[in-house]
């Protein structure tokens, strides 16, 4: 059973290399170029980490083993590495430093991996399973205590492997960091490309490292603020149809199937779903003023929330009782909460002259938003209960932030090279990434989904 | 319950395991397929599936007829704005004035008055400062005696710029309110 490891050569200029590599600090960009597989992938992925690469957990991903003739359908162990790379958490050895290439059944030499300075190995292995699809199965071993930490097998069809791998990430990433992973998880955002007049807009959905991206609504009119619903299924956002009038629509992904509802004179923007389904918050102009109302989904009972004559948009809520949302009552946009059945708003922010587009961390913690304090626009945080507050990004036209399911990073728009890009950053500003579609359009306004039910 | 059973016993196989347990975990998880099950825990992935929506449809009004109401309406219709305002400039009282005077005289007429912003701040709070910029322009031609049924307000925020650049001169040109004579328009 350890054939593999007869092959082992104490290869001793790659281990040096593999020590020094993880000396070096600071600046380590690394560009992973995902093949086309069985399906259209659009997207390049840059991954940037600009700190905290020098305390990132060193883990050995090998190969999937492949039981069949020809290649794999999908490199499985690449999917897995970039997703653990991208959490900044994870430091995966090159696979030129691999001492060895041990496959689902084997048992790591575990003094040979020591050596390569890997904390934890991932081994898998994939094979046919007939009209079924395939089987991908992985081990997760534990270096240093020379143990099986976790083990998996997943039937899979063609499309769902890179479901697969990413699950094998989360598993990886929970099992070692006691976090729920987020790897297998989607994230919507709106794209424009063509020239003025002759504009396509699309709701696209990807997987959430950005491949595998498809639309889910295709329009000449503009799509703005998408919000997922809790279910992982619907999502709301506003629509021009017809060039006259926003609207306001709620549509499953799965089903196609879309319901117009709301479009009231003036402005019908910025949705938000309930934390428990039923209501959406959102902003309406039909009184005259901007204000925040609750619409209760299935009876349409429309509750006003807030009642001024400034401008009081981009409601979320931070729990099923509270709302956030984005004021000018005192000059220039703040953020504020207030009760979903109303009552008087507080102010949250302080700190510069522009706080806005808030988004509220899943545990109700924290606020991120979009803040400029004269370095142009970033995406900054606030603790709810300590008030801290922190500038994570330093680009000066950063907006819409979206936090993670697991509250680990928040995915926001930003712009490189002229083109609107997508960025992620942890919550503590260590890591930053940022993803660029390749189909020649803008990106904005990403949502990440929640955790499907 | 098999596999949750199973998970578990991986679990604790987990964390009891020090390197005295190895020889036990080279058993658990040797290439044998009875005691691989033991180390797996099995699931089905479903397929993914998203049914695609598209919307047909074009953005731009048809071409003017001279004689029409559009046709012989003020000519100046884009209305400039400076940055994060809504307050008319002084150079523009006079084309909205023209324009409002055409209204009052044309009763027939409609507008559609359309408030955009540049790309800087965030989308939904530049769709309420578009709105501002047309209900600005609104406001001056009802000043005039233009009515209200003749005039109406859209937004687009920062989403229909005219120039995509990103300086100084785009985000001038996108700060604006276009005065669009609606007999153009079938719908």
């Amino acid at each position: 059973m350890n054939a593999h490891n007869l092959n082992d050569s104490m290869n001793w200029l790659a281990l040096t290399l593999c020590r020094l590599r993880s000396l070096v600090p600071a600046l380590l960009v690394l560009v992973v170029l995902t093949p086309f597989m069985a399906r259209p992938a659009a997207a390049v992925i840059e991954i940037e980490i600009t700190q905290g690469a020098d305390n990132a957990i060193p883990i050995a991903i090998v190969p999937f083993g492949w039981s069949a003739a020809g290649e794999a359908p999908e490199d499985i162990a690449a999917i897995v590495a970039a997703d653990l790379q991208r959490s900044g958490n994870f430091a995966p050895l090159n696979r030129q430093d691999l001492v060895a290439t041990p496959v689902s059944g084997d048992v790591p030499l575990y003094a040979n991996w020591r050596l390569t300075g890997a904390d934890f190995i991932v081994i898998g292995g994939m094979r046919p399973n007939g009209s079924a699809g395939y089987v991908i199965e992985f081990q997760l071993f534990d270096v240093l205590r020379q143990s099986l930490m976790k083990g998996l097998s997943f039937q899979v069809s063609e499309q769902s492997m890179r479901s697969a791998a990413h699950q094998i990430a989360d598993a990886v990433y929970e099992e070692i960091l006691g976090i729920s992973g987020a790897f297998n998880t989607e994230i919507a955002f709106v794209s424009a490309s063509g020239r003025v007049g002759n504009r396509t807009y699309k709701l696209q959905l990807a997987d959430a490292d950005g491949l595998n991206s498809q639309a889910m609504l295709t329009s000449p009119y503009p799509i703005l603020s998408p919000a997922w619903a809790p279910d992982g299924v619907r999502i709301a956002y506003v629509s021009f149809e017809g060039r006259l009038n926003s609207a306001i629509y709620i549509q499953d992904k799965e089903e196609g199937t879309r319901v117009k509802v709301i479009a009231r004179d003036g402005i019908n923007g910025a949705p938000s779903f309930s934390p428990d389904g039923t209501r959406l918050a959102l902003a309406l102009s039909y009184s005259g003023e901007l204000n925040i109302y609750v619409l209760d989904i299935d009876s349409r009972k429309l509750s006003p929330v807030t009642d001024s004559s400034a401008i009081d948009t981009e409601p979320v809520w931070a729990d099923n009782d509270t709302l956030v949302f984005t004021s000018d009552r005192s000059g220039g946009p703040q953020l504020y909460e207030v009760p979903a059945t109303g009552g008087r708003p507080s102010r949250i922010t302080f700190e510069g002259n522009y706080n806005s587009d808030p988004s509220v961390s899943p545990d109700g913690s924290t606020i991120a938003f979009v803040h400029n304090g004269g370095a142009g626009f970033q995406i900054a945080t606030i603790d709810r209960a300590s008030g801290l507050f922190q500038t994570l990004t330093q680009g000066t036209i950063d907006e819409s932030p979206s936090f993670s399911p697991n509250g680990q990073m928040i995915l926001y728009a930003t712009e490189k090279e002229g083109r609107g890009t997508l960025g992620a950053v942890s919550v503590d500003g260590a890591v930053v990434q940022s993803l660029s579609l390749d189909d020649g359009g803008n990106v904005r306004e990403p949502a990440w989904s929640p955790y499907a039910r | 319950m098999q596999t949750m059973n199973r998970h578990k016993l991986l679990d604790v196989i987990g964390k009891l395991s020090a390197p005295g347990f190895a020889v036990v975990l080279l058993a658990a998880c040797g290439s044998s397929g009875d005691t691989r099950d033991t180390a797996l825990d099995p699931g089905v992935i479903p397929t993914p599936s998203v049914t695609p929506v598209t919307i047909d449809g074009a953005l731009d009004g048809q071409a003017l007829d001279p004689g029409s109401i559009s046709g012989q309406a003020p000519v100046e219709r884009v209305i400039y704005f400076d940055y994060d305002e809504a307050e008319l400039r002084s150079e523009y009282l006079a084309i909205v004035a023209e324009h409002g005077r055409y209204l009052a005289q044309t009763p027939a007429g409609r507008v559609r008055l359309e408030g955009h912003t540049d790309e800087r701040g965030t989308r939904e709070y530049n769709i309420a400062l578009g709105e501002a910029r047309a209900k600005t322009v609104a406001r001056m031609l009802q000043l005039q005696g233009v009515s209200s049924a003749q005039v109406r307000t859209v937004s687009y925020g920062e989403e229909l710029p005219v120039d995509e650049a990103h300086n100084i001169s785009a985000w001038a040109k996108n700060r604006r309110v276009n005065i669009i004579y609606e007999d153009a328009i079938q719908n």
